[in-house]
């Protein structure tokens, strides 16, 4: 197996604080990951690395072991195939739930190609299929703003399948969700795994242990802990972090 | 007869000079040499013009200005020396020695004694070097100053000798340089003598020294050109520096007045986030209320008028704080959050108040006069500053001082910055975020009326006196960072001084042209300005 | 897939053909009892207003770039049409010189400034049209855009440039006329500009000018581009994640604009006879902004409403009370704001449809907000 993503002895400080210290992790290729956390470790910060939206200090960000991720911006990454989904969950309100899709729909970018855009048969069919497994299918004409927020959440998700990357970054994805939805979230993400590689940011451990994947712990900055939630439960460096004090 | 004596006097004078002493008059006696004019040569006149004002006689003065104007006759009748006077249209002879009056003289009762060019420059000397004595000592510098300005080397010994015998320090000052000038005149003086006197012109370090020391760097004495070359050089930098200066000082002055134009737009944008396009308006008011407050006063009280910039202050404080407040509860408040729309009702609220002034006060400039005490100005070395521009940039560092510690120090700064950090939280603390955010807006209008006090001075007061500054202040809020008052005070001050240090290159309208372009390019390099404030909610 | 033509572009776009069929056919059948010229020429000025709106509504409706400089775009159009219109004057000019407009032979030029050259010709003077206002937007916005500046800051430089772009074009040096600008113009392409028939052939112009560009602006905002640009309106950092470059997508629209705009303001120059720097002031660009809030934001066909009942309204009051228009003026800048966020085709057709229809403008702020 080939490595999808690596960081490597990454530091990005904001006023001095060190949000995310020499911090080092690699993926595989078609790797589920947990990434957990309490608040403040840096887990959203280093997505917004990996994405170019903050360009660390010191350290490399290197895809497919050949490209280096601190060169691009957010549209770049994107385009290389990163696809990511925020905690707080933005979709794009006053549109219709379908076009949403259609415009995270894996396509040419450029601005000529949306320009003259026609959508084709096989577009209005995957976008279809999308809605279904996102459970959208009866709110596709509604606006995107008026949905519920665990509806968003869905959406959204439908958005990053969309785009079809190879990497899926997902933030705290079981915010606003029933215990049902979340369950259902993690057999999803369980889904795509192997075909795409997914990192998940979650909280939440029953959704953590549901994912039944190999789980990073981060602690201000750093990686504290890796391996099976198991075997990361009982470090008791881990337990001191999240039940200690 | 008359010619005759003349012819006598003439041949005697150039044939013996020495020995004819004995029948030309005496040095000092001047009586004899007043006496001896009217029947002198022009080179006879001239050398007793001298000889005159060497007697130090107090009637000096007038008599050898008489004789330059034209105005010492002889009477026909007693071959009386006078000093004739225009009295009421008649001309009236009073005698040049005893200063009696002979009455009103007939037409062609008289003789002047004819005088020409080179005549009149040698009375003009001799009366500056008698003035070098007078008993005033403005007087005996002006006489300074005019044998410096009107060098001549046979002065030099009388300046020198009026410079030994001179107290008042800068009279001293301006007769050694006279006295240096007069020598650099003088072909026969040594070169130490000269080089001294170069030392003494450098000394002043203005345009005058280059104008009298650049000729001399082309003197084929190569120590001299040396001297002058190095003296030369040695002024230009010290000009430079003087130039600098004073375009710092201009620059410093530019930027207090957008500091005063931008300052209570760093609050209200910079601290609120809202976009008042009114402010500009409300340092309008500012003027206007001292306009006002001046024409109270000139009617009824024209004993305060120095007063009433003092007077005008806190009503213009009072008067744009309260239009402030009620544009916040009358229409910001509707807009928080939406900062584009706020932009466009408060230019509303800016047109409606142009226009009401103008409906009130009409559409022309406003007289509004300086108080004494801002009025005039003085010099610095080579700078002159006017006590308006320094007063406004007191006052506006004093404003800047005062706002600063508002925001720091007092409890309403503190809620004010409560407020603007975490609406939410500060309302479950129990702020009234709605009074604060009134209070907030208030205090940056108040601040824009105090500038309109400031501004009332050095520009037109007219209903469009707002609109000159609403870009220039944005553009300092948003150079220096908003929500930064430092950044609003850097940002003005650098604006201010990069417009004054282009000014000379690019004139006025360009260098304005050049910075406002120079910033839009820096804000593309940083968006946030200066000074930005950090953080993850500027990110959002 | 919505048409191109809906049922409010319909309307639109039948009053504007009615009113431009009616007008000049009035008069030439009743020679001069329909409608005077002058009055011709103003609702030509309107209708060049109403372009500038819809362009306006374009990147501010459908990208949330509010412009404050697009007077400056507006009057590029407008000098580059002028300077056609004045190499058109040929000798007929005051000094009668064959080469150098009248300001020229004034200020002792003595050849005409190398960016005069070509413009003697009517379809390079149209390029320009285009050229100019497009190259200030695009060098313009692909500093900004790409720097990421947004919001207000955007705003406010755009302001700055277009007062620093007045500043200049006040001085004489510039080889633009200076403060008197460009005037006296006589003829376009051979056709007196005092004449009924040219200032009705104007007219009709500008109209056309307006339905293309409303169609210009609806297709784009249509495409799946349009979709974008909404994107970028409501969640720009959301659009460059899913792979946008939103800073290309930006200077597509606001170059498109800054040419539209151009049109608007190259039509406008002869009708109204004159072109001078005042048309960069920042209050005037700030004017077109208000046009567009009134007739409806991101609606197209509200902005050139808006720019024509705001145009009417203050041809009408300025004559019958002067000193009542700049109060109405205000007034509206803060009514709009405050009560009509959707403007008045928002109004409208709430209570014909009592729906709310202008939805997505209500919705987009709070997701602003
Ligand atoms: N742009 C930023 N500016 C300032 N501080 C930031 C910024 N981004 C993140 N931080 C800080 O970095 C730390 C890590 O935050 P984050 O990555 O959001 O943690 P997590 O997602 O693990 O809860 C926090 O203390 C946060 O305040
Ligand atoms: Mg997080």
């Amino acid at each position: 197996m080939s490595i999808q993503l690596a960081l490597d002895g990454v530091n990005r400080s904001f006023d001095g604080f060190k949000a995310i210290n020499n911090l080092s992790l690699t993926v595989e290729k078609g790797e589920l990951r947990a990434v957990i956390g309490p608040n403040g470790a840096g887990k959203t910060t280093m997505m917004d690395i990996i994405t170019g939206k903050t360009r660390p200090d010191t350290g490399d960000v290197l895809w497919n072991q050949h490209i280096d991720l601190t060169r691009l911006d957010e549209a770049g990454t994107a385009r290389l195939g990163i696809g990511r989904k925020f905690q707080k969950p933005t979709v794009f309100e006053t549109q219709s739930v379908e076009d949403n899709i259609a415009l995270a729909l894996k396509d040419d970018r450029s601005v000529w190609a949306t320009l003259f855009h026609r959508r084709s048969d096989a577009d209005t069919a995957r976008i279809t299929e999308l809605l279904d497994l996102v459970k959208l299918t009866d709110a596709r004409d509604a606006m995107a703003g008026d949905l519920s927020h665990g509806q968003k959440q869905w959406l959204e998700i439908g958005m990053l399948l969309a785009q079809d990357p190879e990497l899926l970054l997902v933030d705290e994805p079981a915010a606003g969700m029933t215990d049902a939805e979340t369950m259902r979230t993690a057999e999803l993400l369980r889904g795509i795994a192997g075909k795409h590689t997914v990192v998940v940011v979650e909280h939440d451990m029953d959704f953590v242990r549901a994912l039944n994947c190999r789980v990073t712990v981060l602690h201000q900055g750093h990686v504290l802990a890796e391996g099976s939630l198991d075997h990361v439960s009982a470090n008791p460096q881990v337990i001191e972090v999240y039940l200690g004090r | 007869m008359t010619r005759l004596r003349r012819w006598l006097a003439v041949t005697l004078l150039l044939l013996f000079p020495i020995s004819a002493a004995a029948q030309t008059p005496v040095d000092g006696d001047f009586a004899a040499l007043v006496g001896a004019l009217p029947d002198a040569s022009f080179a006879e006149v001239e050398a007793l013009v001298g000889r005159i004002a060497a007697t130090n006689d107090d009637r000096a003065i007038d008599v050898l200005e008489a004789l330059a104007e034209g105005d010492l006759h002889t009477l026909d009748s007693n071959a009386a020396v006078v000093i004739v006077r225009d009295v009421g249209g008649d001309d009236h002879a009073f005698d040049a020695l005893t200063g009696e009056s002979y009455g009103e003289i007939p037409r062609r009762g008289s003789s002047a004694i004819r005088v020409n060019n080179s005549l009149r420059r040698a009375v003009a000397a001799a009366v500056g070097t008698l003035t070098l004595r007078h008993p005033d000592p403005a007087r005996r510098l002006e006489a300074a100053q005019a044998a410096f300005d009107a060098p001549d080397p046979a002065q030099a010994d009388a300046l020198a000798a009026a410079l030994d015998a001179e107290q008042d320090a800068a009279v001293r000052q301006a007769l050694s340089e006279a006295v240096a000038r007069a020598v650099l005149q003088d072909d026969a003086a040594t070169v130490p003598d000269r080089r001294a006197a170069i030392d003494v012109i450098a000394a002043r370090r203005d345009g005058v020294a280059l104008g009298v020391l650049t000729p001399l760097v082309q003197s084929p004495d190569t120590e001299i050109a040396e001297a002058a070359g190095a003296a030369v050089e040695r002024i230009e930098r010290a000009r430079q520096m003087w130039n600098m200066a004073q375009n710092v000082w201009f620059g410093l002055s530019l930027g207090s007045v957008l500091l005063l134009a931008a300052i209570g737009l760093a609050i209200t944008f910079g601290v609120m986030g809202v976009i008042n396009m009114a402010h500009g308006e409300l340092v309008m008011l500012g003027a206007y209320t001292t306009f006002f407050v001046q024409n109270i006063i000139r009617t009824s009280f024209p004993g305060l008028f120095d007063w009433s910039l003092l007077i005008a202050a806190p009503l213009a404080f009072l008067v744009a704080g309260a239009v402030g407040v009620a544009i916040e509860r009358g229409c910001v408040r509707f807009l928080y959050g939406r900062p584009l729309e706020t932009l466009l009702a408060t230019w509303g609220v800016s047109l409606i108040l142009q226009q009401t002034v103008r409906s009130i006060f009409g559409p022309n400039n406003r007289e509004v006069g300086n108080p004494s005490w801002m009025s005039g100005a003085f010099e610095i070395g080579q700078m002159t500053i006017t006590y308006n521009r320094l007063w406004i940039l007191v006052f506006a560092l004093a404003v800047f001082a005062v706002l600063l510690i508002v925001m720091r120090r007092t409890p309403i700064g503190l809620q004010m910055r409560a407020v603007t950090q975490n609406r939410a939280m500060a309302a479950n603390m129990g702020i009234r975020t709605g009074w604060v955010d009134a209070m907030t807006f208030g205090l940056g209008a108040g601040i824009a009326g105090l500038a309109g006090v400031a501004l009332s001075q050095i520009d037109n007061v007219s209903p469009n006196l707002g609109q000159s500054y609403i870009v220039d202040s944005f553009m300092v809020v948003v150079f220096g960072g908003a929500g930064n008052l430092w950044g609003t005070l850097a940002g003005a001050f650098s604006i201010g001084i990069a417009n004054k240090f282009l000014e000379p290159y690019a004139g006025a309208v360009l260098a304005k042209i050049v910075v406002l372009v120079a910033i839009i390019l820096f804000i593309q390099k940083r968006p946030r300005g200066l000074f930005a404030v950090k953080g993850r909610a500027v990110d959002a | 897939m919505t048409a191109l033509i809906d049922r409010r572009m319909g309307i639109f776009l039948a009053g504007l053909f009615v009113l431009t069929v009616a007008i000049p056919l009035g008069n030439l059948a009743f020679t001069d009892r329909f409608v005077p010229s002058y009055v011709v020429s103003l609702f030509g000025k309107y209708l060049c207003y109403a372009l500038l709106a819809v362009a306006l509504d374009l990147v501010w409706g459908y990208c949330g770039i509010l412009s404050l400089g697009h007077g400056a775009f507006f009057a590029l159009g407008g000098y580059a049409m002028g300077m056609h219109l004045m190499r058109e004057i040929g000798d007929r000019g005051v000094y009668g010189n064959p080469l150098l407009p009248d300001f020229m032979v004034f200020l002792n030029y003595d050849a005409l400034p190398w960016y005069w050259l070509g413009f003697d010709m009517f379809w390079f003077a149209c390029i320009m049209v285009l050229l100019a206002p497009g190259a200030l937007a695009f060098v313009f916005g692909w500093f900004a855009f790409r720097s990421r500046v947004t919001g207000v800051y955007l705003s406010i430089i755009t302001q700055a440039m277009t007062y620093a772009l007045m500043l200049a074009f006040f001085r004489n040096e510039m080889g633009f006329g200076g403060n008197n600008g460009l005037t006296d113009f006589k003829d376009v392409l051979g056709f007196n500009l005092q004449s009924d028939a040219t200032r009705a052939g104007l007219f009709v112009l500008s109209a056309i000018a307006l339905a293309a560009g409303l169609l210009i602006a609806k297709a784009i905002t249509n495409s799946k581009l349009g979709k974008v640009l909404i994107a970028v309106r409501d969640a720009e950092s959301r659009t460059r994640f899913i792979g946008y470059r939103v800073e290309h997508y930006k200077l597509f629209v606001f170059v498109v604009s800054a040419m539209m705009a151009g049109v608007a303001g190259a039509l406008y120059t002869p009708q109204v006879g004159i072109i001078n720097p005042g048309e960069f002031s920042p209050a005037n660009s700030i004017g077109i902004v208000i046009w567009v809030a009134l007739g409806g934001r991101g609606t197209l066909v509200g902005a050139a409403m808006g720019a024509i009942i705001v145009g009417a309204a203050q041809t009408l009051l300025t004559g019958w009370f002067p000193e009542i228009w700049i109060f109405v003026l205000g007034a509206l800048f803060i009514f709009v704001t405050i009560f009509m966020p959707q403007g008045v085709l928002g109004v409208i057709e709430n209570t014909l449809r009592r729906r709310p229809a202008a939805r997505d403008l209500t919705t987009a702020r709070e997701a602003k907000a």
